[in-house]
């Protein structure tokens, strides 16, 4: 399978994995690192470190022009407007947790919060316990049979009641990618606010967030071949003032007493404490240096290998979870548990996710106990593909 | 490792003398087969094992002289791993199974890997379950 792909020689970890006889399929997971993003770190400790936003030292005010330069270079990359605002956050799970608690006091008994069936534990857990705290209803928006958002029915779903419309812009189990947008702007008609989860829609497809018109978007920069603890939550500029401040700590404050404090508006107010600086600073050079690539030959190359990867498990007869047509693909072998493939696909080197993928409702709801989930990356290729068919064919033979 | 039955020191020599995962998946495969399976109407949530991403349902027979584990898993190579590690404490009463080193054991019988932390195999999370029934006993 002839399918090289041109990028690979700038991230060190997967030609370190290759040596160890590992191949990496599992990036929906985690990316591995290109090269500059390992520079950009390694710089930033080099040179000599400090706060941001706090001294008054020159190390300092070097520190904080990097850290809000970064946040400009990421808000260019989401391609928000100037008045939009990006908070630094350790990731997607913290971006929703926050706009749980943050929007929390707008909402009273009966209302209701709106998430889709596929959605990661992390865009479910946080509306899901907020709904039980305050009496609110959680809808769960229905898939049609090939796993993908019904979203006529969804629209139809919304009322005067629907305050949160929360989406992942694509799943981690379905790998299906499809337009939201008529959902967007139906919900925000009805005055709920709309939240994107990206966490794994962002990295095969720079992120509109204008066109997309979304109140909210979250994503984390581990999957985006940035470093781990970091992450963003972009906020239109009108929803950003509806949040209520929901950690308190060092650098949000503006007055502070004994009894009482005034806080800072976003960003600063939404990011007590000390910010991740030197990985965001690394993120923001990730992105960049993304932007650099062809951005069209990367999308090309990785559709190139989900079809294969369609294929062969088509033709080997594997049932595969819905119609995925972006990054990723979940599967089960037919009378075959998922665990015993994963076992002897590790034992042969080939790294791909096998479980409940953190949506046990989504699995449950499939009559599932669980699937193996082969997810692709730029720096993936034929090879790649190939080592893991090989692997699986022997599994099969092993397991049959 | 001393104190090992002559079933269990055949099953090490088995292991051993694998060449290649094939040879060792396909054995594993034997033993999960041989595995006397907990009855349908005993895998019941009381018995179900935390932890694993596979259900596995676990089960300390209280009457049984000597102590009787009866074990469940719907993943074929767990229950080969399962048998071996039942293989290894049968016979032994609560302190002896308590002083086994299941690490050991199974590093002998080259699966140590299956054991590690972030397996979601689920043979960690029996461990501990083992050990609370026979603390309560
Ligand atoms: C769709 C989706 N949302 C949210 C998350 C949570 O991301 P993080 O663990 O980086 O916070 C994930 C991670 O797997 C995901 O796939």
């Amino acid at each position: 399978m002839f399918l090289p792909s041109p990028w690979r020689q700038f991230f060190p970890g997967i030609l370190a994995l290759a040596e160890q006889q590992q191949t990496w399929l599992d990036s929906a997971a985690t990316a591995q690192k290109p090269q500059v993003m390992i520079d950009t770190l390694s710089q930033y400790y080099q040179q000599g470190v400090a706060n941001v936003h706090r001294a008054q030292h020159q190390p300092g005010e070097r520190a904080t022009r990097a850290f809000e330069a970064a946040r400009s270079s990421i808000a260019d990359w989401l391609q928000a407007d100037a008045n939009d605002t990006v908070i630094f956050t350790k990731g997607s799970t913290e971006g929703i947790n926050l706009l749980s608690q943050a929007l929390a006091h707008h909402f009273q008994a009966g209302d209701e919060i709106l998430i889709s069936a596929y959605e990661h534990h992390a865009n479910l857990l946080p509306w899901q316990q907020l709904a039980r705290a305050r009496d609110l209803t959680l809808k769960v928006l229905p898939m049609d049979k090939h796993g993908h958002l019904d979203i006529d029915y969804a629209i139809r779903q919304l009322s005067t009641r629907s305050k949160v419309v929360a989406i992942s812009a694509l799943s981690n189990v379905i790998g299906h990618r499809q337009s939201l947008q008529p959902l967007l702007a139906a919900a925000r008609k009805a005055g709920a606010w709309t939240v994107i989860d990206g966490a794994q829609a962002a990295v095969h497809q720079r992120p509109n967030v204008q066109q997309l018109d979304c109140d909210f978007f979250v994503c984390s920069a581990h999957k985006l071949y940035g470093p781990d603890g970091v992450g963003v939550l972009f906020a239109r500029q009108h929803a950003v003032t509806a949040l209520r401040h929901w950690q308190f700590g060092g650098e949000m404050v503006r007055r502070c007493d004994y009894q009482q404090a005034e806080f800072l508006p976003a960003p600063l107010g939404f990011e007590p404490g000390t910010p991740s600086t030197a990985n965001i600073v690394a993120f923001a050079a990730t992105l960049d240096w993304l932007q650099s690539l062809d951005s069209q030959a990367i999308a090309e190359h990785e559709a190139r290998l989900h079809a294969a990867v369609l294929t062969g498990l088509q033709e080997r007869g594997m049932q595969i979870i819905g119609s995925p047509n972006c990054a990723l693909i979940s599967f089960n072998a037919p009378q075959i548990h998922h665990s015993d493939l994963a076992l002897l696909l590790g034992e042969q080197g080939v790294a791909v996710r096998a479980g409940h993928h953190c949506a046990m409702p989504l699995l449950q709801s499939l009559g599932l106990a669980g699937a193996l989930r082969v997810s692709l990356a730029m720096y993936n290729n034929g090879d790649d593909i190939q080592h893991f068919f090989s692997a699986l064919d022997q599994a099969l033979e092993i397991l049959q | 490792m001393s104190g090992l039955s002559r079933a269990a020191q055949q099953a090490v020599h088995d292991f051993q003398s694998c060449q290649q995962w094939e040879q060792r998946a396909r054995l594993l495969l034997q033993w999960g087969a041989q595995l006397d399976e907990l009855p349908e109407a005993l895998r019941t949530p009381d018995n179900l094992v935390h932890g694993c991403e596979t259900r596995v349902w676990l089960l300390l027979d209280q009457q049984a002289d000597p102590l009787c584990f009866q074990v469940a898993s719907e993943a074929r190579l767990l229950r080969g791993l399962l048998a071996l590690l039942l293989l290894r404490i049968t016979g032994l009463n609560a302190k002896q199974m308590v002083e086994v080193d299941v690490a050991e054991w199974f590093a002998l019988l080259g699966l140590s890997r299956q054991l590690s932390p972030s397996r979601s195999n689920g043979l960690t999370a029996v461990l501990l379950k083992m050990q609370a029934l026979l603390a309560q006993n």
